[in-house]
């Protein structure tokens, strides 16, 4: 019981963390670590699989993501970053108040736990949940997938052509007009495309 | 046969995007077939056929899918706003890659829809609502221009915070109640807890923001007015009609059940909107914004005739939902065929424009009569439901407030038809021509069928109207 008292203490720091760090490096990292925290728990509450999907998908393949996007970003000055820092602490500077008040109401008053649960259903397997019993949810998520792939095909596909294009002219010693994609010549994608390093 | 309307259109956007050339071009008929496809099956199938099971593979056709006579009027508003929206997109949109990225997701948008209306469990739910989401923000940006992108943010934003509560009332629903099924939850909710309460309240809150309800229709103009032409009608058509209004007559009738602390909710929320958007249209310069405005205010009489809990104001709220996602993709279209011809949405450097576009601005005249609720037309019949619904349950106020309502909504809409259509045609526009076929077409289809839904009310409202009523059991 101490154990994940002080795990979800850590895990309430660690998505703070995430929340008010400017710098989006280590916030992303705060991110991995508070779902590294999470896995943790469930792995305690007899939730394996879950704790494996948490760790792997959200820990490990959304922080990548993170990171590469974040690749793509402006690199900011220390100067810069620091302003941001402080604009960002005086915005969010009531909110670890506001959660530990919170913590501290919730354990003076306690949450009435006057209902009955339900009788836990007999534990299926979770192919056999997925398979059987939730198909159309997976069908759902096939279709989400797809419509993230076309996401990617309109908003980022036409861009690196365009791209290419540019560089292959002034390979041919040629000046590469504006690159103009489709019907309007873009503003924030390009913005996004200058490399940190 | 109600997973065909999500299995066909899946397989074929799969088989679209082969790599073979010719298929590319499959696009946009394949979409136009699935319209009139859907369409036909909404009007003419019995009931009991669309809960059959017609094909079966290897069990996975064996979904969790139910089709009522509230699903079958969105299945036939999303394949009249899929058929409006395809035409325009195709007359706007200049790149062939961009047509068929656009016809692809339009397509996946439909399946969302689909799926939303036809599912019976909460998970289920959530999980198409994702997908008419992230076809949306994609969809909103698809110019790539400064205006769609930050409009699509905001969409995508709120639309994550509307999600996660969302998904925070279902993991409570689950922890309570044991289950995600409709059946199971309504069944739960019948000795609630102040768990299931704080869940219920947290869900429709999420469902509000979808639906772009006062206060939480921030995102609603800039998405709609910065979105291409095309989607634009599919957004205000269809799109925040299916993820949020209809979700909440489902929810409520179905799940929740009218409890005096829902029907409150309701009808102040729905008063509220239909002020708040009554008022902001009335000071709006572009176009699209102030038909956003009037879509937020319009969605107010839905949600209002619902708050009754009456079976005339659920039938009301139905009807007008119909009507509305008919005159509003009408208007959205002709503001579409007004931004073509012209470059600009900005009303006030407009005038005079029916002489040139006298088709746009006939069609133009039909759709603000019906949301104005003018008789003979259809929005007139839905409104007068709406009215009569919330003055017999006793809600006199709120009656006179829709009433007084749409006295602004009639003032709005005279003051763009001045600005937009009527008057002297301004020296910069005497050049314009009328919209493009592509365009048109829609514009006289929506046209008719606002004009044929309000002279043949009563055989639409013995029909369609009154039987929505079985929904409440």
């Amino acid at each position: 019981m101490i154990i994940n008292l002080l795990l979800l203490i850590a895990l309430t720091i660690g998505a703070l963390w995430s929340v008010l760090k400017a710098d989006l490096v280590k916030a992303a990292i705060a991110l991995a670590v508070t779902s590294i925290i999470l896995t943790i728990l469930m792995f305690r509450f007899a939730s394996p699989l879950a704790a494996v999907f948490e760790l792997s998908v959200c820990a490990g393949l959304i922080t990548v993501i993170f990171m590469s996007t974040i690749s793509l970003t402006k690199y900011r000055t220390p100067q810069q970053e620091e302003v941001r820092q402080q604009s960002r602490d005086r915005r969010y500077a009531a909110l670890p108040v506001l959660v530990i008040a919170a913590a501290g109401v919730l354990t003076l008053v306690g949450i009435p736990m006057n209902f009955a649960l339900p009788q836990a259903a007999a534990v299926g397997d979770v192919r056999s949940v997925l398979w059987n019993e939730r198909q159309l949810d997976l069908l759902g998520q096939m279709l989400v997938i797809l419509a993230g792939f076309f996401g990617i095909s309109v908003l980022f596909k036409s861009k690196v052509k365009a791209v290419g294009r540019a560089g292959a002219a002034l390979v041919r010693g040629e000046l590469p007009t504006t690159a103009t994609v489709g019907d309007k010549s873009q503003t924030t994608v390009p913005e996004m495309a200058e490399s940190r390093h | 046969m109600s997973s065909l309307l999500i299995l066909v259109p899946l397989i074929g956007v799969l088989i679209l995007n082969l790599p073979l050339g010719f298929v590319k071009r499959l696009a946009f008929p394949f979409a136009l077939a699935l319209a009139f496809a859907q369409a036909g099956l909404a009007i003419f199938s019995p009931l009991d056929l669309w809960n059959r099971v017609l094909v079966t593979f290897g069990g996975f056709e064996a979904f969790n899918l139910v089709v009522d006579r509230l699903s079958i009027v969105l299945l036939l508003s999303i394949a009249i706003v899929l058929f409006a929206t395809l035409l325009v997109g195709w007359a706007t949109l200049q790149d062939e890659k961009k047509k068929f990225d656009f016809a692809n997701l339009l397509i996946l948008a439909v399946v969302g829809m689909n799926g939303i209306v036809m599912v019976r469990d909460l998970f289920s739910l959530y999980i198409f609502l994702e997908v008419v989401g992230v076809t949306s923000f994609v969809l909103i940006s698809l110019d790539r221009d400064k205006a769609g992108l930050e409009g699509s943010f905001k969409y995508l934003i709120l639309s994550a915070v509307a999600t996660a509560m969302m998904l925070t009332a279902i993991a409570l629903l689950l922890m309570t109640t044991g289950t995600t099924s409709f059946a199971g939850v309504a069944a739960a909710l019948k000795s609630p807890s102040y768990l299931t309460v704080l869940a219920v309240s947290i869900f429709v809150g999420g469902l509000s923001i979808k639906g772009g309800l006062v206060p939480f229709h921030g995102w609603l103009p800039d998405a709609y007015s910065s979105a291409p032409a095309g989607v634009s009608v599919l957004l205000a058509g269809v799109v925040t009609k299916t993820t949020g209004i209809y979700t909440v007559i489902r929810l409520v009738t179905t799940v929740f059940g009218f409890t005096p602390q829902v029907k409150a909710v309701l009808l102040f929320v729905g008063a509220l909107s239909i002020v708040v958007g009554a008022l902001a249209a009335l000071g709006q310069k572009d176009f699209k914004r102030m038909l956003a405005y009037s879509s937020i205010s319009q969605m107010g009489y839905i949600i209002l005739s619902l708050g009754t809990g009456s079976a005339l104001g659920i039938a009301g709220a139905v009807f007008h939902l119909f009507n509305h996602a008919i005159f509003k993709t009408q208007l959205f279209v002709n503001a579409a065929a007004v931004e073509e011809q012209t470059g600009t949405r900005d009303m006030d450097v407009m005038g005079g424009l029916s002489a040139r576009m006298p088709v746009t601005g006939t069609t133009s005249v039909v759709a603000f009569l019906s949301t104005a609720g003018i008789p003979p037309l259809s929005g007139f019949w839905s409104k007068l439901i709406i009215i009569v619904a919330v003055w017999v349950s006793g809600y006199h106020m709120y009656a006179a407030l829709a009433l007084l309502a749409s006295l602004i909504t009639c003032a709005y809409f005279l003051s763009m038809q001045r600005r937009v259509f009527f008057g002297t045609l301004v020296e910069e526009f005497k050049t314009i021509k009328e919209a493009k076929l592509g365009i048109l077409i829609p514009e006289v289809v929506l046209a008719l069928i606002t004009i044929g839904v309000g002279v043949l009310f009563p055989h639409i409202l013995n029909t369609f109207i009154l039987p929505i009523q079985s929904i409440l059991g």
